[in-house]
């Protein structure tokens, strides 16, 4: 493994793209490689699916810093709401009010709010949604099915600065007088349509608007990229049977994005008709600020029923990246097929079309018909199914494997462990019944951040640590990494984990301070305890950032093609890998992607044709 | 200066990790990759086999340590009749989920651990196994099958609104930014109607019609007083943004909705003081009250209303007291409210039936409801 490559010497894998290889005379044009001459076109408007992934990844990894921080602060008041953060006040200025007399600066209710609302806007859509699928499809896709880049590298490029476009706009609204946005990630309206009602539903509620239908353009853009490369650019023998799982995986993702982004659109431009053109879709008989506004008719819940409609699918947009990502990583390490490749097909189509049609199960005490509810349990509990199926199968790829451990296997098996912790309540929650106690309470809290929130990141640590040298051609330090995974998933549990106590003491969700009520005032020490392991948790990361920015120039070089030794076809491209992927013919393919273990080889790459009377099923 | 001293620090802490990571990379060139790989693997199995145990073990301690918070055990036992099946279907999934978190957390991280790599061993080469596909589809299937049709069960049960010849007390509950404001229908047990352009601060907070008798009687008071073991049919309804009622004791929890009244209906089976009992056994609510040092925290107990869907930066302090007393308490209770029409309307400015003495009573409508409706109407 640690011998170099002569780069002129072929390897077998050169060998076998020469010889059955097909030629696309791709680099006799020489038009793919000129929107790459200058810095500009090669670091910043780049048209290179490679490059687009590393932006979306690094842009989101700035909003995950951001986005953590905010959580620090909001945690710092929920743990010692009595201690002063007057040390802030540098930083935030009049969001931290000092008492005159003693010194004491405490958070602005209202700007607590805000930041919990722009902590989970920014995690939700910048960083698990763009961080997470957009690195990871821009890089694997072309990467993986034998591609010389995207279907439309320029429609590519766009998408990634519609997205920046969009934090630029979010960004600017942190910045505003009236605060930004602070209404809740949901932004269910009344709270959201008048700026009567929170000072963020001001100004702050029209960038946050903003900012999301950029963010969609960038989804779509996106999204009708992945599809259309995956169906018809895959390379000479790629069959959809042959794709590995991580593109599945992104595939039906952006088949998600498209069908449920769009109704979020429609719900916020009635939001936007509402506060500025006065119709009255969402709002009816509201006496706020000391008048009854003209409104009558509305319903607040039409906007509930579109936002969830885009919701829950938006949660498996943020999920099945990452369980791709996972399949691929354990199947590699463990040295094994992915248990159950078509069960695992299966299940991700099972839970895109179910994601359609539990929507409802986040709005069971929003005063909707409680005979709606029926079909929308049924339903919910149906795609637990499909979830459990999947976390058998990874179970079963460790079982009888020789897995190789390092950073991206043990945050693979790290996610397992979290979604399956997560998921569990999920079938508390989606039974109604039990979600008259548990809605809105930390109960649910802990549920979507173990399952949705930690496991996703986990996810994408997994692909960052195993595609790191396809991005960078270096590697990430090993024993850094390590200490990153023992150090967060105990963190996180350590975080989420005692949050299913108080939502079963029935502590809401959403409270600055608990101690206004006897009932939910029990728990300083749990507060305390979950506050200072988040700060740990934080620390961790930036051990990450430190790692990630140091190996990008010091990192421990990769010097073979295919250090992992693994079947797919992004390991057969060079080293530092150039624009149009491949140097000569673009590869074909003659098997199925997880040929591991297989007659006694260690693995067999998707490029090396059948051996006279092998067995295959694909 | 101390930011100085901040900074400075994080430059150190990033120094000695990156250090450390040399460290790791300079043994790997003198001990070869591999034999390090190898080392990585016995060390990162074992870890993952104490990882499991320590996170095991943490599971239950934690859940033994917190046990009196659970659903339906201990002092928080529900204080409703409905409560306690939601309660025991908490515990029902409890079991199941419990059983499936314990099997497959061990396998996970039991699997990691022994199939580690090792030196001459192979991977077997397993792609699928049908039957075992179908076994564990099938099972998940089944048990979620059970847990819906219990759920379902239970929903249909505490969801459907009162029937006609039902007995009940109705009250209503309004949410505005930032409390609750509660009405009895007093002494005809009829809530009068509302319009919401009515509403006028300080005088007429809930927008009552003044020309409907039945708001004559109607009383707000400022806490939530009900009689133990009678059917309550919680009238929700919100002034401006959503807002949510929510009993905890009680497991009640229902969203306010301005422009569309929500209803929850619920039957106490636990008075206060009887709640306080309870909690009176269990050594944490033994200790002196944070409220009133002369008694224990038992004693000072009292049920609460709170708010659970974000209505604003005041969100957290949308709290009422809520009494659950005898029969023969509630109706001394009741005797002591007067209406808020005699209290603060007749006579004034703001009392409609002055001028029209002679005209007729208005026309009694059925509903609480309609009026607004129709004040709503001629806009369209
Ligand atoms: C095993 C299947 C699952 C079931 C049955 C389930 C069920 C539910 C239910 C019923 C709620 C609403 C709770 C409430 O607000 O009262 C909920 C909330 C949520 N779930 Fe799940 N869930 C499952 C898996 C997932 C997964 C895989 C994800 C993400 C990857 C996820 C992400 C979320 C999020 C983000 C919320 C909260 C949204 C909010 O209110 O802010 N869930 N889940
Ligand atoms: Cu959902
Ligand atoms: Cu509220």
């Amino acid at each position: 493994m640690a011998t170099t490559v002569n780069p002129t010497i072929k390897d077998k894998d050169d060998l076998l793209i020469e010889d059955l290889g097909y030629d696309d005379h791709f680099h006799e044009h020489h038009d793919g490689d000129k929107y790459q001459s200058s810095f500009i076109t090669t670091y910043i408007f780049s048209q290179d699916h490679k490059m687009i992934a590393k932006q979306f990844l690094i842009t989101g990894m700035f909003w995950a810093i951001i986005g953590a921080l905010m959580s620090l602060v909001f945690r710092l008041q929920l743990g010692f709401p009595d201690d002063s953060l007057a040390w802030l006040k540098p930083v935030l200025g009049k969001w931290i009010q000092l008492n005159a007399e003693t010194g004491m600066g405490t958070l602005a209710p209202e700007f607590y709010y805000a930041l919990v609302t722009m902590h989970g806007t920014i995690i939700v859509f910048f960083v698990l949604t763009a961080g997470l699928s957009g690195t990871f499809s821009n890089l694997l896709i072309p990467l993986q099915v034998g591609a010389r880049d995207m279907a439309s590298p320029l429609l590519n490029m766009l998408s990634y600065w519609f997205f920046f476009l969009a934090g630029v706009v979010m960004f600017a609204s942190l910045f505003l007088s009236t605060g930004p946005f602070a209404g809740g990630w949901t932004a269910y309206p009344p709270l959201s349509a008048l700026p009567q009602a929170s000072s963020g539903s001001g100004a702050g509620m029209t960038l946050w608007v903003v900012s999301l239908v950029f963010f969609v353009v960038s989804v779509l853009l996106g999204g009708v990229n992945y599809i259309t490369t995956v169906l018809n650019l895959r390379t000479k023998g790629m069959s959809m049977w042959r794709l590995p799982l991580t593109i599945w995986a992104f595939f039906i993702t952006a088949i998600i994005g498209l069908l449920s982004f769009p109704v979020l659109v429609s719900g916020l431009l009635l939001i936007m008709f509402d506060r500025g053109l006065g119709t009255s879709f969402y709002l009816s008989e509201i006496f706020i600020g000391g008048q009854a506004l003209d409104h009558v008719g509305g319903s607040p819940i039409l906007y509930q029923h579109l936002f969830w409609f885009l919701g829950h699918p938006e949660v498996y947009i943020i999920i099945l990246p990452a369980m791709g990502i996972v399949s691929e990583v354990l199947s590699v390490h463990a040295r094994k097929p992915i248990f159950g490749y078509k069960a695992m097909v299966f299940s991700i189509l099972a839970i895109a079309f179910l994601s359609f049609i539990v929507w409802a199960h986040h709005m069971f005490m929003s005063g909707v018909n409680p005979f709606i509810s029926n079909f929308f349990v049924v339903f919910t509990l149906i795609i637990a199914v499909p979830s459990a199926v999947k976390v058998f199968n990874w179970i079963a790829t460790l079982y009888g494997g020789n897995i190789r451990f390092n950073s991206a296997s043990l945050f693979s098996i790290g996610f397992v462990s979290l979604f399956i912790s997560g998921g569990l309540t999920g079938i508390f929650l989606g039974n109604s019944a039990l979600d008259i106690q548990l809605h809105d309470t930390y109960f649910v809290v802990a549920h979507f951040h173990i399952v949705m929130g930690v496991a996703a990141f986990f996810g994408m640590f997994a692909g960052i640590y195993h595609w790191y040298p396809k991005m960078f051609g270096r590697f990430m330090n090993e024993t850094l990494g390590r200490i990153h995974f023992w150090g967060t998933i105990a963190g996180s549990y350590a975080i989420f984990w005692p949050m299913h106590y108080l939502g079963m003491a029935g502590v809401p969700r959403r409270y600055y301070r608990f101690d206004t009520f006897d009932s939910f005032s029990h728990f300083t020490d749990m507060n305390q305890f979950i506050t200072i392991a988040a700060i740990v948790v934080f620390a961790l990361q930036v051990l990450f950032v430190i790692n990630f920015f140091y190996s990008i120039w010091y990192g421990k070089k990769m010097t073979v093609k295919n250090p992992w030794q693994a079947t797919t076809l992004e390991w057969t491209t060079p080293i530092n890998v150039g624009h149009g992927n491949w140097e000569g013919n673009i590869p074909t393919v003659q098997r199925w992607a997880y040929d591991y273990g297989k007659d006694g080889h260690d693995f067999i790459s998707q490029i090396e044709p059948l051996k006279e009377g092998e067995q295959t099923a694909h | 200066m101390t930011a100085l001293v901040v900074f400075l620090c994080l430059i150190l802490f990033a120094i000695i990790i990156v250090q450390i990571g040399k460290v790791t990379e300079l043994a790997a060139k003198i001990r070869g990759e591999e034999e390090v790989q190898d080392m990585a693997n016995r060390r990162q199995a074992s870890y993952s086999l104490i990882f499991m145990i320590v996170f095991l073990v943490a599971c239950v301690v934690s859940g033994a340590y917190y046990k009196n918070y659970m659903l339906g055990y201990g002092p928080h036992e529900s204080a409703s009749e409905h409560g306690s099946s939601i309660d025991s279907l908490f515990s029902i999934t409890l079991f199941f989920t419990g059983i499936v978190f314990f099997i497959t957390q061990i396998l996970l991280f039991y699997f990691a651990y022994k199939f580690r790599a090792q030196k001459g061993r192979k991977a077997a080469y397993i792609s699928h196994n049908n039957t075992l596909e179908l076994v564990w589809t099938g099972i998940p299937a089944i048990v979620m099958a059970y847990l819906v049709i219990g759920g379902l069960d239970v929903w249909n049960e505490v969801m459907p609104d009162v029937g006609p010849d039902d007995e009940f007390i109705e009250v209503e509950a309004t949410g505005f930014q930032f409390a609750w404001q509660l009405r009895y229908p007093g002494p005809d047990g009829q809530l009068g109607t509302r319009d919401f352009r009515m509403i006028k601060e300080g005088v007429n907070p809930l927008g009552q019609d003044w020309s409907d008798v039945k708001n004559h009687d109607d009383f707000l008071p400022n806490e939530l007083v009900l009689p133990v073991n009678q059917k309550v049919r919680v009238r929700i309804t919100s002034r401006d943004v959503l807002h949510n009622f929510y009993l905890p004791h009680f497991r009640v929890k229902m969203d306010a909705v301005p422009g569309m009244p929500t209803y929850f209906i619920f039957t106490p089976t636990k008075t206060t003081e009887e709640y306080r009992q309870q909690l009176s056994k269990y050594p944490e609510y033994q200790v002196p009250s944070p409220a009133d040092s002369e008694k224990q925290m038992w004693e000072t107990f009292e049920y609460e209303l709170a708010c659970a869907e974000l209505c604003g930066k005041g969100h957290y302090s949308m709290k009422k007291l809520v009494r659950i007393v005898s029969q023969e308490e509630y109706e001394q209770w009741l005797s002591t409210q007067s209406s808020y029409y005699l209290g603060n309307i007749k006579g004034t400015e703001y009392d409609p039936i002055q001028e029209a003495t002679t005209s007729a009573p208005a026309p009694v409508v059925e509903e609480a409801t309609p009026v607004t409706e129709e004040a709503a109407a001629p806009e369209h």
